[in-house]
Parts: C-alpha cells; sequence; structure tokens
C-alpha cells in the first residue's frame, strides 16, 4: 500500500527541511519514495506543499483528493485549504501559529475563526504551538522540525537515526536545537 | 549508489555521465535547476547563463559544429524565443551531439501558457525523447546523444513540471568522455543558404523514415505485458497515472520516443488487447498520430486537452468515478495570492507610479508582474518577455495616429530588459515613441530563484563577469534621456516620472536600480548600497488609520481595523523605508537597525 504525506504552509516556513528529513528516513528504512515540490509563484508569500508517497513500489509522484494519510499543515488556513486531499477523518497536524495573507493584513478580509474547533471535530488532529515552542528553544524557525517530529513518532518509524539524518541537512551550529526540536515534536 | 534526485538534478547527471562538454541555457521554471546541478561538474564540461534561450541554442549549435556533445535548456515558451534556429538546426544536422531540452508547464503553475512542445519535434523533423520521472534520465539522454549522432540530428527531449519537480531514488553512473569530432569546413552541411538548404531538404525527410525504423526497436519504448485485456499507450508523468489506476489491470506500452512513432509496435499491441487507451497530457500528440495511422484508440474524447492529468481526473474521465475527501467551509478559504515580498525594490515604483492615473503601464514577465496585482494594480498588461517596451510603442503610434496623445509606460527586469527588451527599445528609438521605459533593475534575475545575469557581473559559477552598464546600453540605443534612480525613495520616482512625462522627443529610460530583498549580496553590493537600514515601527498616536502604508502591499504591514491603526512586523521588518515615506502623517519613525 502506498502511503501519502502531504506538507502544506506558506513560502519560507521550511517545509522542504522537513520533507527532505522525512524522504530521507522512509529511504532509509528502505521504502520506495517519491517527493514532488511546487516552485515558481508560489514562493512569494503564497502557498506551498510539498508531497511525499511512499511504499513498496509507488507510481504517481502527487497525492489525489482524499488520498493523503497524513497532512501536515503549517498554517491553519492552509489546512483548511488541504483538507480536501486528506483521508476522510485523516491525521492532520497543525502548527497552531496563524499567518494572515495579503487580503487580511490589508484588513480587507478577517482571518477565519474557528478552523482548529472545525478541524478537531472532523479529524484526527493534533494540534500544537509549534512557533511558541521553537521560540522558547532559541529560534522560531526550528518550528518545521518539531512539526517533523511529531510526524515521526504518527509514522511509527521505529529504526531510523533521525539525528544522524538531522545533521546531514543542517549545519553544525544548528545540530542541538534541532534535535532538541525534534525530541520535543517526538514527544507530545 | 542511489541518490534522491528531482528530475532536473537527474537529467544534469545524466549530461554530464554522456560527456557533454557545452552546457548553455537561459533561467525559466520548470527548467532552472539543470544548469545550476551541473555548477558541480564545471571542472569537467563548460556551463552558462546566456541573456536568452536563442543565444543559448546557437551557441549550443556552435558547440556541436565544433565537434563536441552540447546541450541547451529551457522552459516551453523559451522553445518559442530559440525556434529559430531550431528549425534550420534540422537541416544543417550536427557533428557532436546535441539535445535541446524543453520542460513544459501543465496547468501552468508558474507560465503564461502551456504549450505542448511535443508539436515543435513534428514541425521541425525531429525526434523528441520523453522521461516519466528522474530514474529513466540517465538512459534517455544517453540515448538521446546517440540519436543524435546516428541520424545526424538535433533531439528535443521534452520534460514538464512534474518530471522536473518530482524526486526519486536514481542510480548514478561514470561519466563516459565523448571523443570531439575533429572540426573541418563543411559548407553544404552547415551554410544554409537555398542552395544547400533545398540539397538538405530531401535528407530531412530520409531521415524521418529512418528514424521510423529505429523507433520499431528502440528501448526508449517499453512494453510491460500483464496479459490483461485492456491496454495503454502512455508517455511522461501519465505512466505512472496510468499506472496507479489501473496497476497489474492493463499491459502498457509506454512511449519514451514520441516522434516518430513506432507505428507497427502500437499496431500490434493494440490488436493484442481488447481496448486500447492513449494517455497523455495536453494534446493528443500521440493519439492523432495513430488515429492516422487508422488505429481505434480512446484518447482525448474523454481525458482533458487542458491541464495537467492527475489520478482523479483519470479515474473520473475514464470510469466516472469521484474519489470521496471532506471540504473545509468556504469561509476558511481565504485567498493567499503570491505578493511582492518585504523590502523589494519594485513596490517604491509600483506605488509612485500609481498616482499617475492617466496613462497606459505595459507590463512584463518577473516578480514585478505582481505590479499588477492588488493593491498595486499599475500594470495593464503580460504578454512575453520584452514585450512591455515593443506594446507601448504600439500603443502610442496607434493612438497618436488617431489623434490621442496618451502617454505610454513600458516596465521591465533587469535580466527581461537584456533577454530581450533591447531590440524593443531600439524600435522605440528609432521609429521615435515618448514611451517612457522603465528597467526596473533589482540586480538579480529573482522570479526564477535569483540566477546571475549579464546585468549582476557574475556568471553561473559565481566568478566575477563583464558587468553591462545598464545606461550606457540604452544610450547607445540612442535614448536621450536616462534616468537612474534609487526605488526607495518615493520623492526621486515621482520626480523621475514627472522629468520624463514633460520629455517627448523621443523614449526616456528610467533605471531603479537596488538590490532585491532576498538576494545573497555581493561584496559589490556592500559597497555600492547602504544594506543594514533601519527598522520602521508605527507611533500608535500619531497613526490616522489613512491606510497609505497598507496600499503599498507590504506584507510586514498589518492594519487593526478595531483600532484602526497600522503596525510593523519586526521581525520581517527589511527597512526598506517605503512605508514611513508614504505615511503622511510622519507617524512611522525608523526603528533598530536590521
Ligand atoms: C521566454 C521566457 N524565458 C524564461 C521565462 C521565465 N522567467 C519568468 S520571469 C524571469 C526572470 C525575470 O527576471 P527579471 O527581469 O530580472 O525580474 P525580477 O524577477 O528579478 O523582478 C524568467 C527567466 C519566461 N517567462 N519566458
Amino acid at each position: 500500500m502506498t502511503k501519502s504525506i502531504l506538507f502544506a504552509g506558506v513560502g519560507g516556513q521550511g517545509i522542504l527541511l522537513s520533507s527532505k528529513l522525512l524522504t530521507a528516513a522512509l529511504i532509509a528504512s528502505g521504502y520506495d519514495v517519491k517527493m514532488s515540490e511546487v516552485h515558481g509563484m508560489a514562493q512569494r508569500g503564497g502557498s506551498v506543499t510539498t508531497q511525499v508517497r511512499f511504499g513498496e513500489k509507488v507510481h504517481s509522484p502527487i497525492i489525489g483528493k482524499g488520498d493523503a494519510d497524513v497532512l501536515v499543515a503549517f498554517e491553519p488556513m492552509e489546512a483548511a485549504r488541504w483538507l480536501d486531499h486528506l483521508k476522510p477523518g485523516g491525521r492532520i497536524i497543525l502548527n497552531t501559529g496563524k499567518i494572515p495573507s495579503s487580503v487580511i493584513l490589508s484588513g480587507d478580509k478577517d482571518y477565519p475563526e474557528g478552523i482548529e474547533e472545525y478541524l478537531a471535530e472532523h479529524t484526527d488532529l493534533l494540534s500544537i504551538d509549534a512557533q511558541a515552542m521553537a521560540v522558547e528553544l532559541g529560534n522560531a524557525k526550528a518550528m518545521n522540525v518539531i512539526l517533523l517530529g511529531a510526524l515521526a513518532k504518527s509514522l511509527a518509524l521505529e529504526d531510523v537515526d533521525w539525528t544522524a539524518l538531522i545533521r546531514s541537512e543542517v549545519r553544525p551550529a544548528f545540530y542541538e536545537l534541532n534535535e532538541k526540536a525534534f525530541q520535543m515534536g517526538f514527544d507530545l | 549508489m542511489k541518490y534522491l534526485m528531482s528530475g532536473n538534478e537527474a537529467v544534469a547527471r545524466a549530461l554530464y555521465e554522456a560527456g557533454v562538454t557545452f552546457a548553455s541555457a537561459y533561467p525559466g521554471t520548470p527548467s532552472t535547476e539543470i544548469l545550476e546541478s551541473l555548477v558541480p561538474y564545471h571542472e569537467d564540461m563548460y556551463v552558462e547563463w546566456a541573456p536568452n534561450e536563442k543565444v543559448a541554442l546557437e551557441a549550443a549549435v556552435g558547440a556541436s559544429m565544433a565537434g563536441f556533445r552540447a546541450v541547451a535548456a529551457m522552459k516551453h515558451v523559451g522553445l518559442n524565443v530559440a525556434a529559430d534556429p531550431l528549425m534550420t538546426v534540422s537541416y544543417t544536422g550536427v557533428n557532436g551531439g546535441l539535445v535541446i531540452v524543453s520542460a513544459d508547464d501543465p496547468g501552468m503553475h508558474s507560465s503564461q501558457n502551456e504549450q505542448d512542445n511535443r508539436l515543435y519535434a513534428r514541425l521541425a523533423k525531429i525526434p523528441c525523447v520523453e522521461i516519466s520521472g528522474a530514474r529513466e534520465a540517465a538512459a534517455a539522454i544517453k540515448e538521446a546523444y546517440q540519436i543524435s549522432e546516428s541520424f545526424d540530428t538535433p533531439v528535443l527531449f521534452r520534460m514538464t513540471t512534474r518530471v522536473c519537480h518530482s524526486k526519486e531514488l536514481v542510480e548514478e553512473g561514470e561519466r563516459v568522455a565523448f571523443d570531439p569530432i575533429t572540426y573541418e569546413k563543411h559548407p553544404t552541411k552547415f551554410i544554409a543558404a537555398p542552395a544547400n538548404a533545398r540539397k538538405r531538404r530531401p535528407l530531412v525527410e530520409e531521415r524521418v523514415q529512418k528514424l521510423v525504423a529505429y523507433s520499431e526497436t528502440s528501448a526508449l519504448n517499453t512494453i510491460e505485458d500483464n496479459g490483461a485485456s485492456v491496454g495503454v499507450i502512455a508517455s511522461g508523468v501519465s505512466v505512472h497515472y496510468a499506472k496507479e489506476v489501473f496497476d497489474e489491470k492493463a499491459n502498457y506500452l509506454t512511449i519514451g520516443l514520441t516522434y516518430p512513432l513506432p507505428m507497427e509496435k502500437i499496431r500490434s499491441f493494440v490488436q493484442s488487447v481488447e481496448t486500447c487507451y492513449v494517455i497523455e497530457e495536453l494534446e493528443p500528440f500521440i493519439e492523432e498520430q495513430i488515429r492516422l495511422a487508422g488505429i481505434d484508440v480512446i484518447g482525448k474524447e474523454k481525458i482533458p486537452t487542458m491541464g495537467e492529468l492527475n489520478v482523479d481526473i483519470l479515474r473520473e474521465a475514464l470510469f466516472g468515478e469521484t474519489p470521496t475527501y471532506q471540504q473545509a467551509p468556504e469561509e476558511f478559504l481565504v485567498a493567499r495570492p503570491p505578493i511582492l515580498c518585504s523590502g523589494c525594490p519594485h513596490r517604491g515604483f509600483f506605488y509612485e507610479a500609481k498616482k499617475f492615473r492617466d496613462m497606459i503601464v505595459t507590463g512584463d514577465i518577473g516578480c514585478y508582474t505582481l505590479g499588477a496585482t492588488p493593491p498595486l494594480q499599475v500594470s495593464d498588461s503580460v504578454v512575453c518577455m520584452g514585450a512591455s517596451i515593443s506594446m507601448a510603442h504600439g500603443v502610442y503610434a496607434s493612438m497618436a495616429k488617431n489623434g490621442e496623445k496618451k502617454r505610454v509606460m513600458a516596465v521591465i527586469g533587469d535580466s527581461t530588459f537584456l533577454h530581450s527588451g533591447m531590440t524593443s527599445l531600439l524600435n522605440s528609438v528609432y521609429n521615435k515613441t515618448p514611451t517612457i521605459n522603465v528597467i526596473l533593475d533589482n540586480r538579480i534575475t529573482a522570479m526564477t530563484g535569483h540566477q546571475e545575469n549579464p546585468g549582476t557581473g557574475y556568471n553561473i559559477l559565481g566568478e566575477p563577469a563583464a558587468e553591462v552598464d545598464f545606461e550606457k546600453v540604452v544610450r547607445a540605443l540612442g535614448i536621450e534621456k536616462v534616468l537612474t534612480i534609487n526605488p526607495l525613495k518615493l520623492g526621486s520616482v515621482r520626480e523621475a516620472i514627472k522629468e520624463c512625462l514633460a520629455f517627448d522627443e523621443g523614449p526616456s529610460v528610467i533605471i531603479t536600480r537596488w538590490p532585491c530583498a532576498l538576494k545573497r549580496y555581493s561584496d559589490q553590493d556592500h559597497q555600492e548600497f547602504n544594506l543594514r537600514l533601519p527598522k520602521s515601527q508605527v507611533i500608535e498616536d500619531l497613526c490616522r488609520g489613512c491606510r497609505n502604508c497598507v496600499r503599498t502591499g507590504c506584507p510586514s504591514i498589518r492594519f487593526n481595523k478595531e483600532t484602526k491603526k497600522a503596525s510593523v512586523d519586526e521581525i520581517t521588518c527589511v527597512g526598506c523605508g517605503v512605508c514611513r515615506e508614504s505615511c503622511p502623517f510622519d507617524a512611522i519613525v525608523e526603528g533598530e537597525l536590521r
């Protein structure tokens, strides 16, 4: 069976690192993996996704509607936007920190109320204030690795040396930060 | 060793392994990373950014004529720019193998159209190779060079966004050096003057016939026989979508050489099954050829010709099946459109230009295309690279002929101006239209991910390179009025536009010069620009809620509807100061240094 993980968020949130580390872990676990990214206009503050599919033999690199086993949403509005790609009742790992889009910043629209409550009711939701946790660790950017930790736990990838993987992707100055962040997410 | 590689990375690796000596490209999503991924191999091969795709292809043709394996890579619309050399290099043929990579963008993720460039292969009568993913790149690229040299033809290597940007595990091989062919003059081959071209013309037809025969046995076209009664003929990423839909309940004919097709192989494949589908994105390119050969298949009467395909679309089109999924309530789905970044130097220019309401503004392609979207909404058009300047000329000349003296302004980025804006500007000078032409020089090719260009002073390897002096270039073209300004200073933007409006003896040029806020600054940038700027802060008591700063469209500014006050996010503010200048009440002041 092919499993699908969808990462959704906003340009600049570090989605790519999380999906890269997950992909490396899946490869280390012996799976066939495909990962698909969106480039271009999306990076200018727009909504971004990366898609990871794994299994014995993966065909399509992209995730269809109602197809994702887990949606890792880096932002609540993006969780809502990509909900149609999640299996009915599937797992969402949500960073609760809100990033208002331009029409909200300008006061033309309001940030929608009640997304988290809605998701809690209709999906298997794990809400994490990863932004605040990362700030506590000393670097707001580590949010992506906290979410990865939570995802790793959900997927029960047992025999993965996450420390080694993290070290292969980040600079030495950030080893400790990211290892702590991963553990924090994993222990939730 | 196997590595996780995108289609682009895998193609780059394959080019290296195939012994390619010369690689040239102009960036363009989704093709850009091909050349970027060749940089690590620069000791074994020559790698460059060209100013546009035509130049890149012609340079590659030169390298091929000189006896080396060469490649030119581009996005689909780039091949329109390079179509002129393409059509004739089909006649001249090659010496060293020549591969032209075209990265198409079904679904228009980051393009202005979704043309299917396989049609160029048929138009130019050259072979077209397609892959379904990164894993196939090495074999396909190597075979493409074999074809190029054996059949004396350039080869079109067509990819699509999903192939370019999807990653899978790829086995690396070793580089096999290509022995260059000793250069000899060969006038009847390489001088495509009419007398020679007429002689080469029949050879092109013969070549297609030979390629048809080759196609029948080519390893690029593969059959997977699952003993099923359903057959699927597919190419590119559609192969994977089809396999997800049918799994082992179909036999597959995967077409890797989509032009010319192995028609006998197709005929017997179709005969071996009860029902046969042709599954391809965009045009019925394979399907039409099959039907022309009198073979009955099911294709575009069910499968859309527009946009990308995916598994859901196929299931619905072929079996009327729709997936079950949940959808969030409409009110949660507030749009998140792309916007100019915090500190983007284009913002100040557009904010001020918007005040000159009685102008027609022709736009162009790059980050500054966002100058056409709310809240800036300055540009009236975007067509293709370079069109801003030529369209402005056409707008002015036609209206003037009709007695309307409307002022027209063109806005174009630095990379785009060097790509194809210079000849357009020459037209405005030569035919004397008083258009205002604005070169938004943010010191980099930003939209496609920050590539160097002839205006930045560095080459693709990051080595110092000759740097275009925009002011000198436009003066040499015959522009008399040239103003170079800092776009963060709204007053100088305003004055420059006014000064150009007052000048009507011919076209004028405004060059806005400030580096992109996301650029990795060079030493030269640090010397030229003061980049440690004070961040902006709102003094709440002074803010009267006029929203001028909001209208700059800066993502670091937030407006609170209850308190009717603006605020600046100190984490993301870059300190460009445009909001400070936009504030009529001096309520936004300088804070800490960035
Ligand atoms: C013929 C063609 N080639 C390439 C592209 C891809 N492309 C879109 S914008 C752009 C770069 C624009 O750079 P620049 O003009 O410097 O503007 P910036 O994005 O830096 O503001 C490129 C290469 C294209 N759209 N058309």
